[in-house]
C-alpha cells in the first residue's frame, strides 16, 4: 500500500450550532483520485478546507502528508497542494496571464512557466493577453486549474470542477485529471453532478449532512448496497420471456407489449441472458449496471434514516 | 520575493490600472493649486498668495476629503477578493494572514503616498515658483510637514477602511460602514464636542479638552497643521482652546502614527481569528 496523502480522523467542524462536518474518518492514499460525492451542504467544501488549513476542525484531526495543515510547518506543505475553489471569478482586470503570474509569484514558483501552464490547460495564446472580464466560464475554470497546478502539487483538491462547463471542456477537464493521475498525483475531486465522473475515480466517499455515508471503489459500493441489476429487452412477447425467467427469483416488469424489464440480483445475470436468448423475436438486450446515481440514492436514503 | 511586496506591488498596479493614482494626484494638486490662486479671493485679490496661508486652507479642505478618499480607496480591500472568491484561494497559498493585510496596506501606502507626493508637490513647485515670499526655505518645511501630515491622515483611514473590510460580509455594508466612520470623524465628533463644551459653559472639561481632540485622528491631523502657525490664530476656530505648547508637531505625528497602528493591528487581529 502506497503512503497516506490524507488522514481524517474524528474530524468535526462546527459553525455555531451548525455541523458541517461530523466525525470524519478517511484515509487517502497517494496516488489516488478520490470522488467526494454529495449534495451541496454535505460537507464537501468544509472538508477541502480543512485539509487546505484554511479552517481547522473543532475536534478530531486532520494530517495532509503527515502534517498538520494549519499548523507550524503548513507553509512549506501549501506549496505541495493545489486547489480549485468552486466559484471564482479572480481578478477582473488583469489578463490571465497577470492572474498566474501573481499567484506563481505568491506560490513561490518560477513565473516563467506560466505561459506554458496556461497552454497546457487549453488557454490559447491570445485569450491568455487578455482580461479576465472577458473570458467566459470555461476559460475562467481553465485559469483556476492551471492556479491550481502552480509548482507542481502532490495533492490537488478540485471544488466542483465540472459545473458550468459545456462537455467539451469538461471532456478536457478530465483527460487532464486522467493524465495527472498516470503521474502519480493524489487527487480529491468533489461533485454533486454524478455522471461522467464514474471512469476517473478509483474511490468514491459519499458524504450526508456533514457525514461519511460510504466509502469505496464503485463496484464495492454496488455490492455493499446489493443494488440490483437492469435489464431492458426489446422485441418479441413481454409475457413469455417473463413467464421463462419465472424460476429465477427476478422481477419482471412489462414496459410495453415488446418491452420488457428485469431486475434481479447481479448473480442472476448470466442465467437471465442466457434464457432471454432463447427466446424467438428478441432484438435487443441492454445491460444497465446500477450507475453511481442509483447507488447515490440509495446510499444517502439509508443515510437520512435514523 | 516576499510575498509581502506581491501582495504590495499587485495592489499599487491595480491603484495604477484603475487610475486612483492619477484621480486622487490631480484631486490634490487642483486643490492646493486653486486654494493658492484664489485664497485671498475674500481679500479682493487672486493671484498665489503666500503659502502659510494656502497650507491653511489646504489643511482645512484635507480634513474632509483625504478620509474620503482613503476609505473610498481600501473598503473593499478584503470583503471585494471574498465577493469574488480570490480570498479563500489566497488563504490557501504560502502567506500568512497578516502578511496578506501587511501587503495590502503597504500597498495602499504606495498609492496615498505617492499621490500626495505628486499632487502637492507639483503645487508645491508651482507655488514656489510664482510666489514672491522670500522665507521660502522656511514655509518649505511647513509645506513638507503638511505633505506628511496628509499622508498619515489618509494612512489612518486606509487602516480604517481595513478594519471595516474583515468586519462585513458584504461590499455594500462595506461602503456603508466606511461613510458612517468619515461621518463620525470628519462632522459628529467635533460637532458633539463642542456642543458638551457649550452645554457645560466651558467648566467642565477645559483642562482635558486638548487630549480630548487627540481622540479623533482628524483633529491631531488639524493641529499638527494649524497649531504651528501664527496665520492660523484667525482660522483654526476649535483648535486654538488647545495648547500647542503640550502638543508639538512631532507629538502629535505620533499620536497619527497610533491612529494608523491601532485600527490596523485590530484588523490583522480579527482577521487572523476569523473562520474562514
Amino acid at each position: 500500500m502506497s503512503p497516506t496523502a490524507v488522514e481524517f480522523t474524528q474530524a468535526s467542524k462546527q459553525y455555531g450550532r451548525f455541523v458541517a462536518v461530523d466525525g470524519l474518518d478517511l484515509t487517502i492514499h497517494q496516488g489516488e483520485v478520490i470522488g467526494l460525492l454529495g449534495h451541496n451542504g454535505a460537507g464537501k467544501t468544509t472538508s477541502m478546507k480543512m485539509l487546505l488549513g484554511v479552517t481547522s476542525p473543532t475536534s478530531g484531526t486532520v494530517r495532509v502528508f503527515g502534517e498538520d495543515p494549519s499548523g507550524q510547518q503548513a507553509h512549506t506543505l501549501r506549496q505541495k497542494l493545489g486547489y480549485l475553489p468552486e466559484s471564482v471569478s479572480f481578478y477582473e482586470q488583469l489578463t490571465g496571464l497577470e492572474v498566474l503570474r501573481y499567484f506563481a509569484r505568491l506560490k513561490r514558483v518560477d513565473t516563467r512557466g506560466c505561459e506554458a501552464l496556461l497552454e497546457q490547460v487549453g488557454l490559447k495564446e491570445e485569450a491568455i493577453q487578455k482580461r479576465v472580464k472577458t473570458y467566459s466560464k470555461g476559460m475562467r475554470q481553465r485559469l483556476g486549474l492551471a492556479q491550481a497546478l502552480l509548482g507542481e502539487p502532490r495533492l490537488l483538491l478540485l471544488d466542483e470542477p465540472t459545473v458550468g462547463l459545456d462537455p467539451l471542456a469538461t471532456r478536457d477537464l478530465y483527460a487532464m485529471l486522467d493524465q495527472l493521475r498516470k503521474q502519480g498525483v493524489t487527487i480529491i475531486l468533489s461533485s454533486h453532478v454524478l455522471p461522467g465522473i464514474e471512469r476517473h475515480i478509483d474511490r468514491a466517499a459519499i458524504m450526508g449532512q456533514g457525514r461519511l455515508l460510504a466509502v469505496g471503489s464503485l463496484e464495492a459500493l454496488r455490492e455493499h448496497a446489493e443494488l440490483p441489476l437492469l435489464i431492458q429487452v426489446r422485441g418479441g412477447n413481454a409475457r413469455e420471456q417473463a413467464d421463462a425467467l419465472d424460476s429465477l427469483g427476478v422481477t419482471c416488469t412489462p414496459v410495453q407489449e415488446n418491452q420488457l424489464e428485469v431486475k434481479g440480483s447481479a448473480s442472476t445475470k448470466m442465467e437471465v441472458l442466457r434464457r432471454l436468448m432463447q427466446q424467438p423475436g428478441v432484438e435487443d438486450i441492454d445491460v444497465l449496471p446500477p450507475s453511481l446515481e442509483t447507488l447515490y440514492a440509495h446510499i444517502s436514503l439509508q443515510g437520512a434514516r435514523p | 520575493m516576499n510575498p509581502i511586496l506581491t501582495v504590495a506591488g499587485k495592489e499599487f498596479r491595480d491603484g495604477l490600472r484603475n487610475r486612483w493614482i492619477i484621480a486622487i494626484t490631480l484631486i490634490f494638486a487642483l486643490l492646493s493649486l486653486g486654494l493658492a490662486y484664489f485664497g485671498a479671493a475674500a481679500s479682493g485679490r487672486v493671484g498665489f498668495t503666500s503659502l502659510d496661508t494656502t497650507i491653511i486652507s489646504l489643511a482645512s479642505l484635507a480634513i474632509f476629503i483625504v478620509p474620503l478618499i482613503a476609505l473610498l480607496l481600501a473598503y473593499h480591500t478584503v470583503v471585494g477578493e471574498e465577493e469574488q472568491g480570490t480570498l479563500l484561494l489566497l488563504l490557501t497559498y504560502p502567506l500568512g494572514r497578516g502578511q496578506l493585510l501587511a501587503g495590502k496596506f503597504l500597498g495602499h501606502t504606495g498609492i496615498i503616498g505617492i499621490s500626495s507626493l505628486l499632487g502637492f508637490g507639483i503645487a508645491g513647485v508651482v507655488m514656489a515658483t510664482f510666489s514672491d515670499e522670500t522665507a521660502l526655505a522656511e514655509l518649505l518645511g511647513a509645506y513638507s510637514y503638511f505633505i506628511v501630515s496628509v499622508m498619515m491622515l489618509g494612512l489612518v483611514f486606509v487602516a480604517f477602511a481595513h478594519l471595516i473590510s474583515v468586519l462585513v460580509a458584504e461590499k455594500t455594508r462595506a461602503a456603508g460602514l466606511a461613510l458612517l466612520v468619515w461621518f463620525l470623524f470628519v462632522l459628529i465628533f467635533d460637532l458633539a464636542l463642542l456642543g458638551a463644551l457649550v452645554a457645560t459653559e466651558g467648566k467642565v472639561g477645559a483642562d482635558i479638552f486638548p487630549y480630548l481632540l487627540l481622540l479623533n485622528p482628524t483633529d491631531v491631523f488639524r493641529l499638527a497643521n494649524l497649531a504651528g502657525f501664527e496665520a492660523a490664530q484667525a482660522h483654526a476656530g476649535l483648535s486654538t482652546i488647545a495648547t500647542p505648547e503640550i502638543l508639538s508637531p512631532g507629538f502629535l505625528l505620533g499620536v497619527l502614527s497610533l491612529w494608523i497602528a491601532i485600527p490596523f493591528s485590530l484588523a490583522v487581529w480579527l482577521f487572523s481569528r476569523r473562520q474562514a
